[in-house]
């Protein structure tokens, strides 16, 4: 036959390809909750919830239907997903907000910081809230924007949940809370509420990262510019721009920047039975430099040497024999 | 060999100098990119990958000229393998590598017009260039263009397992290079075949 070894190595190709893709993964289901306070929710709900809420306008005695402000409008879904799940909206917010119209002067009631709730309670030691509020006076944007600037920008009090602590999925923990960046530094809109300056494009300020969408899918952006901190999980101390990190081989290196932060409760063992240095980070993306096979190496150095050394024997009985 | 025999067109010669070039820049910032760090700086590894990634579009342009070549010349006459009695030649050609060179037997398979190689160095260079090489630019792209690969393959990240595959498939290739080039030197004199592939004459 001709030309059929060729063709024998294409089929063996294009099996290999073929089985290579053909298997892909199953995701998990959630479990559920049921919340205390759905009813009393259910009233503020039924306009916060939705795009347009109708009330009875006594003056003109008519039933009217309006648009809700669209940063008024609190996902239930989300809500009743997020940490404070099981509160009642008017736990944060004045009971008088159950009158429609609100009393104009509502809004300007002060409204409870993390600290009030979480500072000095032993229940959630393992944040260490104090530590973290430090960590955030610290960081740049509380540095510059001290008022303004609070947990709840970056902590939706309408939707956050634990996700680095909880999921078992790394890319969800990333996309969770690189959206959380992104929701100022992808979005002028939010981003103008604490600075009135141009917003730095994200995507031209990084050109200098290869496979850029890559990066932003499997590292975080605190990865880069958060100091990491051994006592807390989440790093909060964002630092200048000056301090990001940019040398590829922080995270390119066996001794990845990555195993402390972003793998910081997967980091197990160094080196796991399959020999593999840093497993944790293998599970779930393959980090150029970060991730070698130990016994892969070894086999490899062998089979370099054995071939040399065939050669070198080779070559010398040809020199001696042949002459 | 008094003969001259024109066995290497311009072409193929062209193709394969340009070819292990780049296959040695590949070679190089492939493994400084496996064995980067923090304190190790051979090439540094932004620069690595740019190269990297130049010299893999650029050896894929030279196999596509490759493969074209030996499909429309004549060169691809010699990358015919009669099946038949394949096992028993490439005995042959093994014991007179192992062996037979030693006691100035002559090599059972001369290169002649149309069958240049020996039957080992036609099937290594069949598997070599129609299965792993492809292979290896196919891994390469995927690592290129990570969106095209599946998210999950056998439960690990298909980033990884097309990573793993493709610095495997390097490495089986670095080793043939190695084994190649001392192969090489096996003809009549140890550099009858460099300047072959120079001039173009056996
Ligand atoms: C009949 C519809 C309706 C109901 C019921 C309602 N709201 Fe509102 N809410 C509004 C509208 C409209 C606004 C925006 C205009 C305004 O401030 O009055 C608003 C504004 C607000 C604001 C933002 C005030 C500001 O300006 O910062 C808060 C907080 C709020 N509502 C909380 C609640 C809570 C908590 C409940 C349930 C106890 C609730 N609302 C029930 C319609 C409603
Ligand atoms: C854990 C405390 C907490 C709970 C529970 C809570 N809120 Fe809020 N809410 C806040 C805080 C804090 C703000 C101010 C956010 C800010 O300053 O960015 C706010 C702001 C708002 C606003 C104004 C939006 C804005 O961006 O200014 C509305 C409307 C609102 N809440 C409605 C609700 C409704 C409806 C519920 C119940 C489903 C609810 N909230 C439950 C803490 C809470
Ligand atoms: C009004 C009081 C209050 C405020 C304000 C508050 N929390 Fe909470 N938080 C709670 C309570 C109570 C729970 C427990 C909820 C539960 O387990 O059902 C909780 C739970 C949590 C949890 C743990 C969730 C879990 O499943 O273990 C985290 C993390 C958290 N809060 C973070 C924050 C952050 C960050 C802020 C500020 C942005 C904040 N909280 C503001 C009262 C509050
Ligand atoms: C610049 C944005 C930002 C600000 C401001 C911020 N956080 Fe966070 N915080 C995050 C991100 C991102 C996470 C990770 C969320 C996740 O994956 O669970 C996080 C996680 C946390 C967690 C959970 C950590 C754990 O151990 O699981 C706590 C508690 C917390 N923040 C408290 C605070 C407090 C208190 C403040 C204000 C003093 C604050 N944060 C301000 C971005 C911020
Ligand atoms: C691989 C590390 C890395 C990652 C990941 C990363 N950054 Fe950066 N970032 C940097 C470096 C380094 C700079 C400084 C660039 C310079 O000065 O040229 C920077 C600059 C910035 C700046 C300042 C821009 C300016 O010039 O004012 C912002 C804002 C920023 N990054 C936000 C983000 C956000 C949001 C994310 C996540 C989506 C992110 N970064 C992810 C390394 C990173
Ligand atoms: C509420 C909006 C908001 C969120 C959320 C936010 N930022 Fe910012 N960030 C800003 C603003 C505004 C500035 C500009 C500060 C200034 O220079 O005035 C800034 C500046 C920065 C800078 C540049 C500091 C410098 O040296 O110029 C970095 C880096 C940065 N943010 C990173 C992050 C990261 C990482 C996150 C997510 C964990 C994040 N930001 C979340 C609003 C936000
Ligand atoms: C914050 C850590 C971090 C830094 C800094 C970083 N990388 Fe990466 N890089 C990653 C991770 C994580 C991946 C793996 C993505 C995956 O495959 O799961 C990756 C993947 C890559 C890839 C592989 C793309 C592919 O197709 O598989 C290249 C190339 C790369 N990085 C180059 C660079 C270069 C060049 C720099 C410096 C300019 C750099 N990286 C800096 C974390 C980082
Ligand atoms: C510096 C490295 C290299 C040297 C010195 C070298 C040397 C040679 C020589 C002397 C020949 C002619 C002898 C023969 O036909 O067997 C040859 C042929 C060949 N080499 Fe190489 N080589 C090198 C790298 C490579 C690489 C990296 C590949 C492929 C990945 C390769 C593939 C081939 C092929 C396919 C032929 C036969 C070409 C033909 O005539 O059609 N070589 N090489």
């Amino acid at each position: 036959m001709k030309f059929s070894l060729i063709k024998k190595c294409l089929y063996l190709l294009a099996i290999m390809l073929f089985t290579a893709t053909s298997y892909t993964s199953i995701g998990q289901e959630a479990e559920k909750r049921i919340p205390d306070f759905a009813e009393e929710n259910g009233l503020c709900f039924k306009c916060h919830g939705h795009k347009t809420y109708n009330y009875y306008n006594e003056w003109t005695e008519q039933n009217v239907r309006e648009r809700m402000n669209p940063y008024f409008i609190v996902d239930s879904i989300e809500f009743y997903e997020s940490n404070h799940w099981n509160f009642q909206c008017t736990d944060c917010h004045s009971m008088d907000y159950e009158n429609f119209p609100h009393d104009g002067e509502l809004r300007m009631e002060e409204k409870p910081g993390c600290l009030d709730c979480h500072g000095g309670d032993d229940t959630y030691a393992d944040y260490h809230f104090e530590e973290i509020e430090d960590e955030f006076q610290r960081s740049v944007h509380s540095d510059k924007h001290s008022v303004d600037f609070t947990c709840w920008m970056c902590h939706n009090p309408h939707s956050y949940k634990i996700s680095a602590r909880t999921s078992e999925n790394i890319k969800e923990v990333i996309v969770y809370d690189n959206n959380i960046c992104l929701s100022c530094h992808a979005d002028i809109n939010k981003y103008q509420l604490i600075s009135d300056q141009e917003n730095p494009n994200i995507l031209e300020k990084h050109d200098w990262l290869p496979n850029q969408q890559l990066h932003f899918a499997n590292v975080r952006c605190i990865e880069c510019h958060a100091k990491t901190n051994d006592s807390i999980m989440v790093a909060h101390l964002i630092q200048p721009k000056e301090l990001a990190v940019k040398m590829c081989v922080e995270c390119h290196s066996q001794n990845s920047i990555l195993e402390a932060s972003l793998y910081k409760f997967q980091a197990r063992e160094n080196r796991n039975k399959l020999g593999f240095f840093n497993p944790s980070l293998l599970e779930n993306s393959y980090i150029i430099g970060a991730n070698r096979n130990y016994y892969l190496n070894i086999i490899s150095i062998f089979v370099y040497g054995f071939t040399l050394l065939v050669i070198l024997i080779h070559a010398f009985l040809r020199i001696i024999i042949k002459k | 060999m008094s003969e001259k025999l024109y066995l290497y067109p311009v072409w193929v010669r062209l193709w394969h100098w340009s070819n292990a070039i780049l296959f040695i820049v590949l070679i190089i910032t492939g493994l400084s990119m496996q064995y980067s760090g923090t304190e190790m700086k051979f090439i540094r590894f932004d620069i690595a990958v740019a190269m990297h990634n130049i010299a893999g579009v650029l050896v894929t342009f030279l196999y596509a000229i490759y493969i074209l070549g030996n499909t429309i010349t004549v060169n691809s006459k010699n990358y015919r393998i009669r099946e038949k009695g394949l096992i028993g030649r490439m005995i042959k050609q093994f014991r007179y590598y192992s062996y037979g060179i030693f006691i100035n037997e002559k090599p059972p398979f001369p290169p002649k017009k149309n069958r240049k190689f020996n039957p080992m160095q036609l099937v290594s260079y069949v598997i070599v260039m129609y299965l792993f090489f492809p292979f290896l630019i196919i891994t390469g792209f995927g690592l290129l263009y990570p969106e095209t690969i599946f998210p999950t393959v056998f439960g690990i990240s298909g980033i990884q397992f097309t990573a793993i595959f493709h610095s495997l498939l390097g490495f089986f290739l670095s080793v043939f290079m190695l084994i190649h080039i001392y192969m090489c030197t096996l003809g009549e004199k140890p550099s009858t075949h460099f300047k072959s592939m120079i001039n173009g004459y056996h």
